[in-house]
C-alpha cells in the first residue's frame, strides 16, 4: 500500500484536474467529467457488463492464448535453427509494419462479423512482443552454463529444458505483461472497425450518438480489466520467479 | 590416467596455434597444478580434455583410451560457481546425475551424502543466493564430484574468493582430495596456491605451448601453511614468480 501511495495520489490529482477542466468546458459530448463517466457506467451496467465485456474478453482471451502459442513456437524454432531464424525474423518484423486499422476491414471481409476477424487483429498485434522477448530470453542463456552442461554430457534437449526454459521464463513474464494490454487494444480496434458486440463496438456506437461519457465508459472498463490481469500476472510471476536478480 | 600426445590446437578465428605438438602425462591420484601467465592457454588445455574444443592433430588418452571413444571421463569445475539460481542446492547437485539418467532415489541419496561430506547438510533446500561465496564453491566442487568422473579439472576455482576464505578452501580441498582419492588438474596463476596444493606443478613458459616443465614440490602430505615458510619453498616460489614475470606485459 505504501509503495502504491504516490501513484494513488497522482491519480486522484489528475482525476481532480480532469473534473475541473470538464466542468469549466461544460460540454459533455466533447469532454465528459470522470463523475459523468462513472454515472454512465452505472446506468449502462447491464449491457456493458453482461453483453459487451464478455464479448471483448472472449476475443482478448482467445487472441492472447493463440498469440502465446504462436509466439513461443516462433521463438523456439528460431532458437533451434539459424536458417529458420534468418528466414523468419524479417517477416516477423515486417508483420509489425502493417497498419492494423487498415488491414482489419480486410479481415472482416474474409471472416465476416464472426469472432475470428477480431481474434486475427488481436493476434497480429500481440504475438510480436511474445516472440521477440522469449527469443531474446533464449539467446541470453549464459554460454558458460551451456558449456558446463555439455561437459556433463547434456543433449540439446537437456540444455533446452534445464537451462534455456528457466533462463527465458522472466522474459516470458515480461512479454505477457506487454501482451495483455496490447491484446485488449487489438480487440477494441477490431470491434471498432466491424462488430456487433464488444466494448470497442459499444464505444463506437456511443460516438455516433455524440455521447462522450458513453464513449469513455467502456474505455475505463477496458483499462480496469488490463490492470487487474497484469496485477494477477505480477503475483504469479513473484511466486514462480524468485531468481530474477541473480541472472 | 591422462596423456597428451603431440596435441596441436588453434582457435578457428586465430592465425596462431595455442598448443603445438604438446605431450605430457598425469598419473592416477596426482594433484597437479598448471601455472602460466594470463592468456597463455591454460584453460584451452581443459577445453580440449573435456571435449569443448577439437584438436587439429594429436591425441588425448584417458587410461589408454582415446577421449573420442569414451564419455564422462572428466569433470570440469569453472572459476565461477555457475550454480543455477532457479534450482535449490540439492537440485543443483543432482544436475549431472539427471543428465546421466540416474534414478531419482539414487540421486537423492548421493546428494544427501555429499552435502554431509562438504558440511552443508542444512542447505539442501536453500537457493544459491542464500549461500556465501565459499559455500557456493563447495557446492560447485560437490557437483563436480557427483559427475562420478575420476579426473577433476579445476579452473581457478578460488580466484573470486577473498584471501581468508581462499586459504580455508585450499586446506578443505586437500582434505577432500585425500578423502575421494581423485586425480586433480588445477589451473591457477597464484604460485603460492599451486605450491601449497600440488604434488607437482606444470609451468607454461612458451607460446604456443610446446612443452610444460614439471616441477616436483619437495613437501609431503598433510601440509600446513607454515610449510610455505621453509627456505627451499620460499626459494622455489621466488624462482617461479620471476620466471613467470618475464612473460607478463603490463
Amino acid at each position: 500500500m505504501k509503495k502504491n501511495l504516490p501513484s494513488i495520489i497522482l491519480m486522484i490529482v489528475l482525476l481532480g484536474l480532469w473534473q475541473i477542466i470538464a466542468m469549466i468546458i461544460n460540454a459533455h459530448y466533447i469532454l465528459p467529467s470522470p463523475t459523468q463517466i462513472l454515472v454512465k457506467l452505472w446506468t449502462l451496467r447491464e449491457p456493458l457488463f453482461m453483453v459487451h465485456l464478455p464479448a471483448t474478453i472472449c476475443v482478448t482471451g482467445l487472441g492472447l492464448v493463440i498469440s502465446i502459442i504462436i509466439g513461443l513456437a516462433f521463438a523456439i524454432i528460431m532458437d533451434m535453427n539459424e536458417k529458420i531464424e534468418n528466414a523468419l525474423y524479417p517477416i516477423i518484423i515486417a508483420s509489425q509494419t502493417i497498419p492494423t486499422t487498415a488491414i482489419a476491414p480486410l479481415f472482416v471481409l474474409w471472416f465476416g462479423y464472426s469472432i475470428w476477424s477480431k481474434v486475427l487483429v488481436t493476434i497480429l498485434i500481440t504475438f510480436f512482443p511474445i516472440t521477440i522477448a522469449v527469443y531474446d530470453g533464449f539467446k541470453s542463456t549464459k554460454r558458460e552454463m551451456e558449456e558446463l552442461l555439455i561437459t556433463y554430457g547434456a543433449s540439446k534437449k537437456d540444455i533446452f529444458i534445464k537451462l534455456k526454459i528457466p533462463t527465458a521464463l522472466p522474459h516470458f513474464f515480461s512479454a505477457i505483461k506487454m501482451a495483455v494490454p496490447l491484446s485488449i487494444i487489438g480487440a477494441a480496434i477490431a470491434e471498432w472497425l466491424g462488430a456487433q458486440s464488444g466494448l470497442g463496438y459499444f464505444s463506437k456506437r456511443m460516438m455516433s450518438q455524440l455521447d462522450g461519457a458513453g464513449v469513455f465508459a467502456p474505455i475505463v472498463l477496458l483499462s480496469a480489466v488490463a490492470m487487474i490481469v497484469v496485477a494477477i500476472i505480477n503475483i504469479i510471476e513473484k511466486k514462480v520467479i524468485t531468481w530474477r536478480k541473480e541472472i | 590416467m591422462l596423456k597428451f600426445k603431440d596435441v596441436t590446437f588453434k582457435y578457428p578465428e586465430d592465425d596462431y596455434a595455442v598448443l603445438k605438438d604438446l605431450s605430457f602425462s598425469v598419473e592416477k591420484g596426482e594433484f597437479i597444478s598448471i601455472i602460466g601467465a594470463s592468456g597463455c592457454g591454460k584453460s584451452t588445455i581443459f577445453r580440449l580434455i573435456n571435449g569443448l574444443e577439437k584438436m587439429q592433430s594429436g591425441e588425448i588418452f584417458i587410461n589408454e583410451d582415446s577421449i573420442q571413444n569414451i564419455k564422462n571421463y572428466s569433470a570440469y569445475m569453472p572459476q565461477k560457481d555457475l550454480l543455477f539460481p532457479w534450482r535449490t542446492i540439492g537440485d543443483n547437485l543432482s544436475l549431472p546425475m539427471e543428465i546421466q539418467k540416474i534414478k531419482k532415489s539414487e540421486r537423492e541419496k548421493s546428494v544427501i551424502d555429499i552435502l554431509k561430506e562438504v558440511g552443508l547438510s542444512h542447505y539442501k533446500d536453500k537457493f544459491p543466493k542464500d549461500l556465501s561465496g565459499g559455500m557456493k564453491q563447495r557446492v560447485s566442487f560437490a557437483r563436480t564430484l557427483l559427475t562420478g568422473s575420476e579426473l577433476l579439472l579445476l579452473d581457478e576455482p578460488f580466484s573470486a574468493l577473498d584471501s581468508l576464505t581462499r586459504i580455508s578452501m585450499q586446506e578443505w580441498l586437500l582434505e577432500e582430495w585425500k578423502h575421494f582419492n581423485k586425480t586433480i588438474l588445477f589451473i591457477t596463476h597464484d604460485v603460492e596456491e599451486a605450491i601449497f596444493l600440488s604434488k607437482s606443478i606444470f609451468v607454461i613458459q612458451d607460446n604456443p605451448i610446446t612443452y610444460m616443465e614439471k616441477i616436483e614440490i619437495p613437501l609431503g602430505y598433510p601440509r600446513r601453511r607454515s610449510d610455505l615458510q621453509k627456505p627451499e619453498i620460499v626459494e622455489l616460489k621466488e624462482s617461479l614468480i620471476s620466471r613467470l614475470r618475464q612473460k607478463v606485459d603490463i
